[in-house]
């Protein structure tokens, strides 16, 4: 699993860094070119977003193309006719040039189709639906834990750099960024659902609630708190509070450093002097001045790390037995369902795309200079 | 002049090696790269956690090597008579598995699989990325445009995911789980390589040695790559503990490593269905991962201060 590093750069499309680079802020620009320009911009991140997915699609094509596994002998079966073979070789397009593969995977993955999954015989498509709401789930509660806990902390520590706290907090981060997660949620388990019983064990909720709420939007603690039924919903939460806070752990250690970095940039500016110099409350100067001017960034890297999480969440969903997109990319490749797993891999790339490019824009909306 | 070389040697052999070490004025070139190691080192002995690191790792590099000495048993001898042993058991000191293993002995050997991938990835990586960076910065143009789209298409997967796949297509097992950690890990060090390029590209050395008729691939190798390298430890340092969980986490998902071979993550998947009864089959591997990884995070930390030229300014 990828921690997410606080050394990472922007992981932006090139096309937008471009922009902040060759694109110098006009001051006397009319508003006319202004929204020209404001258009070209967007243009080329639609453009660079565009290339990206291609390339991610293109990536998982070859994927699934040097897969050893034959997908025809995975749908006829091994004991099939050499014409039942080559009926099902041609029908699958596989006798054409790999160009052309290529463009009739595009045109199916634009309409949203990936194929049927050849362990079960439905849609990718709708498999995916039906549990990717899971791990939305999931990662929202931990990156909302990592957001409550990891920003007072880094801002803590900044504040009160050197003391025993900043080391404490620094500690904390080192020890997310080296805990390995899938031992993490194992030991968690023993200790606190099989030792202590304060939590739900694996599970969305426990066996007797299962398919019991009406579905709506997938997320069991809204559905069960939309129908009114409130016994679920304390289930659903004594079952995700566990998961999810290890994966708050994880977001925690990475957003409470860069918190920290930002504000202490900001706390040695001459303008945090020049505040503390009027006379202004250390309170004042910390939250409405610092923090302020912070704000920007935090969005950005707490974009990233949300990004992360849903990553992340592959093997914490293996060990919670949660069925998300992990758990379904995970089952789907040891059985070798390659267009499960390759379909699965192409959602979990786009969301992970959207909210880079989502982070960069947000970055350049808030921060007048970006403009 | 003769003067000044007489007192420098005097004062150096007054003080021994650490006064030939700490010359205000060094007298040969060797003289001044051993001098500006040592004050390295010196800096980086006052960072206590890094040392610790260090420490760690270089512990870890010696049980790899004397593995055969210090394991008390035969990681993989089976002895169903003694399964699942608890802690401190008589000549199993951190218990046995399922099958009877002694588990200390696992986890030496254990060692020598993790340092093999993560010294693997530590070869692949950078170097690709090396490459793709540097070729991408100096030649500049359309080249850069497409090596740097490339680039910023791997960064945009989700990296366990992409080497999940990778897994998947190539099929399960130690070098293949390398290669696609690898082909997951170089982007961010062609960005780092790219950055640097760029920086050195335009400066006035560079012009020196193109007049004197130095083609682009020397330039390249002889002059850009040697500045590029401290950067990239640093970066490689701090990605060895990613990379060190994301080969457990493959291990642990039965792609990495095949049993009954002693690879941490895939100890941890055996002993995760025990560990409600047998809690330390499955979390005394785990606690070798997370000390290897705290040690290079503590490192690469350490690293960084000393050769990241931002931070000596705070």
């Amino acid at each position: 699993m990828e921690t997410p590093s606080a050394q990472a750069e922007p992981k932006s499309g090139d096309g937008v860094s471009n922009n902040r680079r060759s694109e110098p802020p006009a001051p006397s620009a009319t508003t006319a070119s202004g929204s020209r320009w404001f258009l070209i911009k967007f243009l080329k991140t639609l453009g660079s977003i565009a290339i990206t997915m291609l390339g991610l699609l293109f990536v998982t094509f070859i994927i699934g193309r040097v897969m050893p596994i034959d997908p025809v002998i995975s749908i006829v079966g091994e004991r099939a006719t050499k014409e039942v073979y080559d009926a099902a070789y041609q029908e699958m397009g596989l006798d054409k040039p790999v160009l052309v593969q290529f463009l009739y995977y595009l045109g199916d993955v634009v309409r949203g189709d990936f194929g049927t999954s050849y362990l079960n015989g439905r849609p990718v498509s709708e498999d995916i639906r039906r549990v990717f709401p899971a791990t939305l789930e999931l990662a929202t509660i931990g990156t909302l834990i990592g957001i409550i806990v990891g920003v007072p902390l880094g801002m803590i520590a900044a504040v009160k750099r050197d003391s025993w706290i900043d080391q404490v907090a620094r500690v904390v981060a080192l020890v997310g960024y080296s805990m390995p997660i899938f031992w993490l949620g194992l030991v968690g388990l023993l200790v606190f659902y099989g030792i202590l019983g304060w939590v739900g064990g694996p599970g969305r909720v426990g066996i007797f609630y299962v398919d019991m709420v009406p579905p709506v939007t997938g997320m069991i603690l809204i559905d069960s708190a939309l129908d009114g039924q409130w016994e679920i919903f304390r289930d659903a939460v004594s079952h995700i509070i566990l998961p999810a806070s290890i994966l708050g752990y994880y977001s925690l250690a990475y957003i409470s450093r860069m918190t920290r970095s930002f504000m202490l940039e900001q706390l040695n500016a001459e303008y945090v002097t020049t505040a503390r110099v009027k006379g202004l409350s250390e309170w004042a100067v910390i939250w409405r001045h610092a923090f302020s001017n912070i704000k920007v960034q935090l969005i950005t890297v707490i974009a990233l790390s949300y990004a992360g999480l849903l990553e992340g969440s592959v093997l914490t969903e293996i060990i919670f037995a949660w069925p998300g997109i992990g758990s379904y990319i995970t089952t789907a490749l040891l059985s070798a369902d390659m267009n499960a797993v390759l379909g699965g891999t192409v959602v979990v790339g786009l969301v992970f795309v959207c909210l880079n490019v989502l982070s960069d824009l947000l970055y350049s909306f808030f921060d007048p200079r970006a403009k | 002049m003769n003067q000044a070389h007489t007192t420098l040697n005097d004062s150096g052999t007054s003080r021994g090696m650490r006064g030939w070490l700490t010359a205000d004025i060094p007298r040969s070139r060797w003289q001044a790269r051993a001098s500006a190691w040592y004050h390295g080192w010196l800096e980086f002995k006052a960072n206590r956690l890094a040392l610790l690191g260090l420490c760690i790792l270089v512990a870890l590099v010696l049980i790899a090597i004397f593995a055969p000495w210090l394991s008390p048993h035969d990681p993989y001898a089976q002895s169903l008579s003694n399964r699942l042993l608890p802690l401190g058991s008589e000549g199993h000191l951190l218990g046995t598995d399922s099958l009877g293993r002694d588990l200390l002995s696992r986890m030496i050997y254990g060692s020598r699989i993790t340092l093999y991938i993560v010294a693997l990835v530590a070869l692949i990586a950078p170097v690709a990325g090396l490459l793709m960076g540097t070729v991408a910065g100096y030649v500049g143009g359309w080249t850069d445009t497409v090596l740097m789209r490339i680039t910023d298409i791997f960064l945009a997967f989700p990296r366990l995911v992409l080497a999940l796949a990778f897994v998947a297509a190539l099929g399960a097992g130690i070098e293949n789980a390398v290669l696609a950690i690898a082909l997951t890990a170089w982007p961010p060090y062609a960005r780092i390589a790219r950055a640097e390029t760029l920086t050195i590209r335009s400066s006035d050395y560079i012009s020196a040695v193109k007049l004197q008729g130095a083609g682009t691939l020397r330039i390249i190798v002889k002059h850009i790559w040697p500045l590029c390298i401290a950067s990239l430890i640093v970066r490689i340092t701090l990605d060895m503990a990613g990379i060190i969980l994301a080969a457990a986490g493959l291990g642990f998902l039965g792609l990495g490593a095949r049993p009954p071979s002693p690879e941490w993550g895939a100890m941890i998947a055996e002993g995760r269905r025990f560990i409600l009864d047998h809690w330390w089959v499955a979390t005394m591997p785990g606690l070798a991962i997370f000390t290897v990884s705290l040690a290079f995070n503590l490192l690469g930390d350490g690293l960084r201060d000393l050769l990241d030229p931002k931070s000596h300014s705070k």
